[in-house]
């Protein structure tokens, strides 16, 4: 996006790129995003396959983290039950600002198959943390992981840091 | 067990303290979201407590208000490694209650279909002991090769994890035309690949240092606790249902039961649970390769499907070899055609169980390697 | 042997908590008995040289209306054959003797038992719930269960 566009461009040569401090940063912030996987049931075995050899996650600039301290974003695979929602709720809290979330799959995106007679599963990740991307699908096909990952470096690399009262028009 | 015992008298030379651990419910090599409440003494550990739960997904409460063939899509994601197994003894439960005879055809492509996923099943067990273990090659090849498998199982079903291929008196889809050379070909490199991890991983001195003599399992006590499947016959038990009560057609084949026979470490110890696994694909790719030889490939997969499902009033337990163990679906019918009650026997929530017994007085690393060497899948536990 | 053969064979050690053993069309044949006599049956059908059922394959409950029924379903290794055995206890009181100590296997079963369909097993060293939160209300597997509206402030 933006600065890389800027780097084509022949009228500034010398290696010079003209650009916002903010795109840098943004740039950098979404091609280097360290994320807690939380695999929580089939979802998570199409997230393996998708780390391993075929699909290679880890040329989104993507590294697992197992502590959500550590974490830019948590990515919620499979079905959440009532008694893992709260501890969803603590992990989430313990992540630094800014902090994004992948929901994959039906069961967290809405409950899935689970959503009508499920006396235990949450209906949708998004009541307890709010949600950036969700990823239909059951299970998605490591494709549609693909898509979710570009999906949330362009939130991300859109976000302003600077001023950001200001821009939101909140002052 | 010499080198364990004198681990022992070191440590218990040292000041300790005992503690209590948790490990879990997210924790990268609990396989899943299982806790474990552990108590150590020092490195020790004296107690182990399991805590099950965090997937429990109301399986059977939806059984109940599901008819007979939407059941089949639940069942895949009970245990979702090896979903073409687990419907299995479900639709040989309802078959066996309908009277329905499934054509020859349809009985060959579920053997391969199965066996194929049992491989698949057991890469990923084998890929994950060894990330366990600390080795992380393994992994990368099996998902390599396990990719094939899933192509293949991807074009007759049309799914990639959860296939809901198998319907009452046949199958979803039918074979297509370069399936027979495809499955060779897979059966290739499965082969391929496991002549190379035995090398990397299996005889590798560091991995035998770290699984041999760890975990000891007698069959006594494997029995008592009604373990199954390769953990059970990595305590030396020849307990196979595909041979010990014949469904479908594995009577025509010829196929070993693999059982630990601890050429390293000592029998039911981890290395051999794994190993059994070994043995266990290759088991498999003889069976695939005899069935595609004696495979009819005329004939409509479809046909014997009936269209409305209504089971007579009455009861069957029926049960088949899972990857992980004997797999059970008690179904009680009042008639109509949703059950009163589906009671599923996962083979992991009852292996599982065994933990606390095997577990104890081995050191805290150790305890990651025998969960490792069980191979659960919590959707099974908790259903 | 056969399911008939057994029922004969207690019939002649434990008499009347042997009910009756029943043969019939889409059923597995089984063998009904007394929830009082449970453990003594097990512990002799475990321990017999000719029945030597040492593989507790499912203890499942059931809910029969006003009823709740246990079903024990038995494999030996030894000899290869299978048994079916049931008890039934009323809703009000539904206490069936625990074998947790012939079979350790059910141990987490009758935790489970326990925990969707509120069976309570006597003498169980650790009769508590297994796959529900602790503070969970009710037995979801009941027929008159009811889902709660709300969990934990979550919706349900
Ligand atoms: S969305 Fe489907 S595949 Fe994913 S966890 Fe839920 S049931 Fe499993």
């Amino acid at each position: 996006m933006g600065l890389l566009n800027k780097l084509d461009d022949p009228y500034e040569g010398g290696g010079i790129v003209l650009g916002k401090v903010e795109e840098l940063l943004n740039w950098g912030r979404s091609k280097s995003d360290w994320y807690l996987h939380f695999g929580l049931a089939c979802c998570a075995i199409e997230f393996m396959a998708m780390n391993a050899s075929h699909f290679d996650f880890m040329r989104f600039g993507t590294i697992p983290r197992t502590s959500p301290r550590q974490a830019d974003f948590i990515m919620i695979t499979g079905t959440v039950t009532f008694k893992m929602a709260d501890r969803i709720k603590i992990l989430y809290e313990q992540m630094a600002e800014p902090k994004y979330v992948i929901s994959v799959g039906s069961c967290s995106n809405s409950g899935g198959p689970y959503w009508e007679h499920g006396y235990h599963v949450l209906k949708g990740i998004d009541q307890i943390i709010p949600v950036d991307v969700y990823i239909p699908g059951c299970p998605p096909r490591p494709e549609a992981f693909e898509e979710g990952m570009i999906l949330l470096q362009k939130k991300i690399s859109r976000q302003a840091i600077f001023n950001k009262r200001k821009r939101l028009g909140t002052e | 067990m010499s080198e364990k015992k004198k681990i022992d008298i070191e440590y218990s030379q040292l000041d300790s303290e005992r503690m209590r651990i948790n490990v879990g419910p997210q924790h990268p090599s609990t396989h899943g979201v299982l806790r474990l409440e552990v108590e150590v003494d020092g490195e020790i550990v004296t107690d182990v407590v399991p805590h099950l739960g965090y997937l429990h997904r109301s399986f059977e409460k939806h059984c109940e208000y599901m008819t007979y063939p939407q059941i089949i899509p639940y069942i895949d994601r009970m245990d979702y490694i090896s979903a073409m197994n687990n419907e299995w003894p479900y639709v040989m439960a309802l078959e066996k209650m309908l009277d329905v005879k499934v054509p020859e055809k349809v009985e060959y492509l579920r053997v391969i279909v199965a066996e194929l996923n049992r491989i698949a099943n057991h890469q990923i067990a084998v890929a994950t002991f060894g990330l366990d273990a600390g080795a992380f090659t393994p992994f990368l090849f099996y998902f390599r090769d396990r990719e094939y498998i899933i192509w293949i199982l991807e074009k007759l079903s049309g799914a990639r994890l959860l296939y809901n291929y198998f319907r009452v008196g046949g199958v979803a889809g039918d074979v297509y035309p370069t399936f027979k050379e495809e499955c060779h070909d897979v059966i290739a490199k499965v082969r391929k690949t496991n002549a190379e991890v035995m090398n990397l991983l299996i005889h590798n001195n560091i991995f035998i240092k770290r699984t041999a003599g760890v975990g000891i399992l007698t069959p006594d006590v494997a029995i008592n606790y009604g373990c199954s499947g390769p953990v059970l016959r990595g305590s030396g038990m020849a307990h196979d249902l595909r041979r010990d009560e014949p469904y479908s057609i594995y009577d025509r084949f010829d196929f070993d039961i693999p059982v630990g026979k601890g050429e390293v470490g000592v029998v039911g110890d981890c290395w051999n649970r794994n190993m059994v696994r070994m043995h266990e694909m290759e088991q498999s790719c003889r069976i695939i390769e005899q069935a595609l030889e004696q495979m009819p490939m005329e004939g409509d997969v479809t046909a014997a499907i009936p269209k409305r499902i209504k089971l007579p009033k009455g009861e069957i337990y029926s049960r088949a070899e899972n990857p992980k163990g004997e797999l059970g679906f008690y179904i009680v019918s009042n008639g109509t055609d949703k059950p009163e009650r589906l009671k599923a026997r996962g083979p992991s929530f009852v292996n599982l169980s065994v933990i606390p017994e095997i577990s104890k007085g081995y050191m805290f690393a150790d305890l990651i390697l025998i969960l490792g060497s069980i191979d659960i899948v919590l959707g099974e536990v908790d259903r | 042997m056969t399911a008939q053969e057994i029922f004969e064979k207690l019939r002649t050690e434990a008499g009347d908590a042997v009910i009756e053993c029943v043969v019939q069309p889409s059923y597995d044949p089984f063998i009904r008995i007394a929830p009082q006599a449970v453990f003594d049956i097990c512990h002799s059908l475990r321990d017999d040289e000719l029945l030597a059922f040492d593989y507790l394959m499912s203890l499942s409950a059931t809910d029969l209306g006003d009823d709740l029924g246990v079903v024990y379903h038995l494999y030996s290794t030894k000899w290869k054959h299978k048994l079916v055995v049931k008890t039934q206890v009323p809703k009000d009181n539904p206490v069936v003797p625990s074998v947790e100590r012939i079979w350790r296997s059910a141990d987490w079963h009758e935790r489970e038992a326990f925990d969707l369909l509120g069976v309570r097993f006597d003498g169980h060293h650790n009769l508590i719930r297994i796959l529900l939160p602790y503070d969970w209300e009710g037995h979801p597997l009941r027929k008159d269960y009811r889902t709660p509206e709300t969990y934990h402030g979550m919706k349900v």
